[in-house]
């Protein structure tokens, strides 16, 4: 809700709002987290998020063009040839010319397309050279996060459960009373978007995530990383993110996963290198301290971290 | 015996039986059993619609303030199956049984005994089905595409499998119907590449339901055995894969999405020729467009599952051939602007509606063609988007189509004119609204609101006020349908001519308005003029 976000309130502003939008669509919109009125995909924040953001901004213009010829056309015929205006039917229905042309023309766009995505989907799918690894498991309704490797040296011990944040869970009850435009950290609303415990990962660094579950199919998706996939019981999947600038990036369970499918959202907090470190080395400390018994991350964790605070 | 039967079908000749009973329950006749087919779409399109209505009051504003989580999921779930199986099929259906006959000069459906049956299965499924909303269980929650192991969390699974047992042997018995009917029922004459595109997309329609409805069978069989016979097709503890259900439920799924749109461009292929005063444009491409369109659907299903992590050559092969749809749909809708290049047209409300059916499925298609890029689908994939995509497709696509047919024949059904003026309020409202409805929904998904949640982020609440006002006054408009088809039914003193429509060409605007019980028991003489493609030299 800061840069390129325009905040109107009242139904009756929103053509002029959805107007100024609209030309504003292929201006793209620097932000990672959804933003009131906003009307186009993300840009994201990690190196590959921009290829959906511009495939997606190309085939819209795309579709848009041959729109306006296919409907103009339709609406010059719809004025120029009504009964009314005195119009008479003429007898033809046949062109070979015009339909070979209007079948290759698409062809020839469709190979343009494929191309762009098919680069693009390559890229995407090579996950070789990751520099850490995050295992995430899916619980309904939950996520799991155990840190497997950094820089090439295995991560003891470091996992913890992510949930939604209290405040969040209390004004979503049913007849809870409470207002979700207050849920908010700093000038931000996180009404259904925070956690009580972020995943925490350093920028500048292709983290390589191995994805499963544990009891239904979940998907875990963060619209600023520009993919999703599907966390699946006695499937490991791998995707890749490298994120280029620290920040707090919201997302949320993308696969309908039971009654709180809408309640599992997904915070990941970019710090820098030097600040993940740190945070890493306390986290394998805490975990390593001899009182605690394994696996208690998320117990020995109560105060409730507000996933707001920018790494 | 034998001459009893006879001498009771021989009776028919005269009218339709006279009690309610014999003359509804035990119909053999096409026209009765299509009328059955659309009033029971009709019920059903409203007790979906009411589900909606309930999905965009919960989601009128953030916060829950209607209903708890697990009932929003099962509205969600109702609303797909009910509108899918009880309101879109059956109305396609219920046009071919009335139409079909008409248009290749047939005395009636081929099998009109299965006719009966194939109908009268349905009350039963949708009863069964329904009856799980009051039971103690509650009703499915795991969505339409019932994806294990969600979907064996369910304690309906059962009654939702049998009810889709049912639903698919009416569907598997009617295209047998329509398919026997159509290849061997056609008055002499009536070649098949001078069928109507209508009857052309039934029969392509009616092989696909052939092919597909019992894979869906199979499939749900797992599921229930999965759930209550200790087997593991889907269970990854004993060996089994949650992702196979996924390729066998889309394997039927993929090609549903079609038998649901193909009858449609039949029907908008009929209508915009009479309204233009001149012949389609490309008939055989048309037709051939269609076989194309079907063929593709076999073997692109795994584009609804990009992100369920698909080998690197999957997703590309699935892209390219859900790309190359495009090209038969983009022909399509070509060849029904170049039937109206050159014409004469004046705009009736099914000609309203199918101008808008063109426009607005053609938008269904672009989001459609952009979902099929694997890169940006990894974005789009199971938000609002989709949701947006689906509905034009499906509301402002087949449901359009189904209304515009429906405005197109019912003088011939009924004998009488419906108001026309009604039926333009009827039109314009429905075209407004639907698009405050389901254009929003686009920006929805663009920003990151998955779909089937009942409550969202606050960024999200402007657009979904919109969509839910669009929504409910959508669903009021659909009043003045009824309305209209009321009035057109039991009150219009208008009269319809047997023509009805000053372009309209076929056979089955050569009987009488409204059309007779029996129509063609002596096969018509075909007269190519008299047909819509006969005397067109392409």
């Amino acid at each position: 809700m800061t840069s390129g976000s325009i905040r109107h309130h009242g139904i009756g502003r929103a053509f002029t709002t959805l107007t100024i939008g609209a030309l504003a669509l292929f201006g793209g919109v620097a932000q990672a987290n959804p933003h009131p009125w906003q009307l186009n995909l993300t840009r994201g924040a990690s190196t590959w998020s921009p290829v959906p953001y511009h495939l997606n901004n190309i085939s819209l213009a795309v579709c848009t063009v041959i729109g306006l010829l296919v409907f103009g056309a339709m609406f010059i015929a719809m004025f120029r040839f009504r009964k009314s205006r005195g119009a008479v039917a003429e007898k033809w229905s046949h062109n070979t010319m015009v339909e070979v042309v209007w079948t290759t023309i698409p062809v020839l766009i469709l190979v343009t397309l494929a191309w762009l995505a098919t680069t693009g989907l390559t890229s995407w799918a090579d996950t070789t050279g990751s520099q850490m690894t995050v295992k995430v498991t899916g619980y309904q309704w939950k996520w799991r996060y155990d840190y497997v490797d950094y820089l090439g040296k295995p991560v003891a011990k470091v996992g913890f459960m992510s949930k939604l944040d209290q405040q969040s869970d209390d004004t979503r009850q049913l007849d809870s009373g409470m207002d979700p435009y207050a849920v908010r950290v700093g000038d931000e609303n996180t009404y259904l978007l925070n956690v009580d415990k972020p995943l925490v990962v350093p920028v500048d660094t292709k983290i390589r995530f191995v994805i499963t579950s544990g009891d239904v199919i979940h998907s875990w998706w963060v619209p600023a990383t520009g993919w999703k996939i599907d966390a699946i019981p006695g499937i490991v999947n791998s995707a890749w993110a490298n994120f280029t600038t620290p920040g707090t990036y919201r997302g949320q369970c993308a696969e309908l996963c039971g009654q709180d499918h809408g309640f599992m959202p997904i915070v990941v907090v970019v710090k820098s290198k030097a600040d993940f470190a740190t945070w890493l080395a306390a986290q394998e400390a805490a975990s390593s301290a001899p009182a605690a018994a394994p696996q208690t991350a998320q117990v020995a964790a109560p105060a409730p971290v507000s996933a707001g605070g920018q790494g | 015996m034998s001459y009893a039967a006879t001498h009771d079908q021989h009776d028919d000749h005269h009218g339709a039986p006279k009690s309610f009973f014999q003359r509804w329950c035990m119909s053999t006749n096409h026209k009765d059993i299509g009328t059955l087919y659309l009033v029971f779409a009709l019920t059903m399109f409203f007790i979906g619609g009411s589900f909606a209505m309930g999905i965009r009051a919960e989601l009128f504003k953030p916060g829950l303030q209607l209903m708890q989580p697990y009932f929003f999921n099962e509205l969600t779930t109702m609303h797909a199956l009910v509108m899918i199986f009880g309101a879109i099929m059956p109305a396609f259906v219920g046009l071919g049984n009335w139409m079909i006959p008409l248009m290749v000069g047939a005395p009636d459906m081929a099998l009109p005994r299965m006719n009966n049956l194939s109908f009268w299965i349905l009350p039963f499924a949708f009863i069964l089905m329904l009856s799980t909303l009051f039971l103690p269980g509650g009703g499915p929650a795991g969505g339409w595409t019932m994806y294990p192991p969600l979907s064996l969390q369910s304690n309906s699974l059962a009654y939702v499998v049998f009810a889709i047992h049912l639903m698919g042997i009416s569907s598997i018995m009617g295209a047998i119907n329509i398919i026997a009917t159509i290849l061997n029922m056609r008055a002499p004459g009536m070649d098949l590449m001078k069928m109507p595109v209508f009857v052309w997309s039934w029969l392509i329609t009616a092989f696909l339901l052939i092919a597909v409805m019992p894979a869906l069978a199979g499939a749900v069989t797992m599921l229930l055995t999965d759930k209550y016979f200790g087997t593991n097709f889907f269970n990854p503890g004993g060996g089994g894969d949650p992702v196979l259900y996924q390729h066998i439920f889309w394997f039927f799924g993929h090609p549903e999405v079609y038998i649901m749109i193909l009858p449609a461009f039949g029907i908008i292929s009929e209508i915009v020729p009479t309204f233009a005063r001149k012949p389609i444009f490309g008939y055989k491409a048309m037709v051939f467009a269609i076989a194309c369109i079907a063929f593709l659907s076999f073997i692109v299903w795994a584009h609804h599952m990009f992100a369920v992590g698909l080998p690197l050559g999957a997703e590309i092969f699935f892209m390219y051939a859900t790309m190359l749809i495009s090209v038969p749909t983009g022909v399509k809708v070509f060849n029904w602007v170049a039937t109206m290049w050159g014409g004469s047209m004046t705009f009736e409300t099914p000609m309203l509606f199918s101008i808008a059916f063109i426009i607005l499925f053609t938008i269904g298609g672009f989001s459609g063609l952009m979902m099929a890029l694997v890169p940006a689908d990894f974005q789009y994939h199971d938000t609002y988007f989709i949701v947006a995509h689906f509905h034009y497709v499906l509301v402002t696509g087949a449901l359009f189509a189904i209304i515009a047919a429906a405005y197109y024949w019912m003088p011939k059904w009924t004998g009488n004119m419906y108001s026309e003026f009604w039926g333009k309020v009827h039109f314009w409202n429905s075209v407004v609204w639907v698009n405050v409805l389901f254009f929003p929904q686009h920006f929805l998904g663009l920003a990151g609101m998955p779909r089937r949640i009942p409550d969202y982020n606050v960024a999200f609440a402007n657009f979904n006020m919109v969509s839910s006002i669009g929504g409910f006054l959508f669903g009021a408009s659909q009043l003045i349908f009824v309305g209209v088809l009321i009035h057109c039914v039991f009150f219009s003193k208008k009269k319809a001519t047997d023509r009805v429509w000053e372009g309209a060409k076929g056979l089955e605007w050569t009987v009488p308005s409204p059309a007779p019980y029996h129509t063609f028991e002596l096969p018509p003489v075909v007269r190519d003029e008299e047909l819509a493609h006969g005397h067109v030299n392409d």
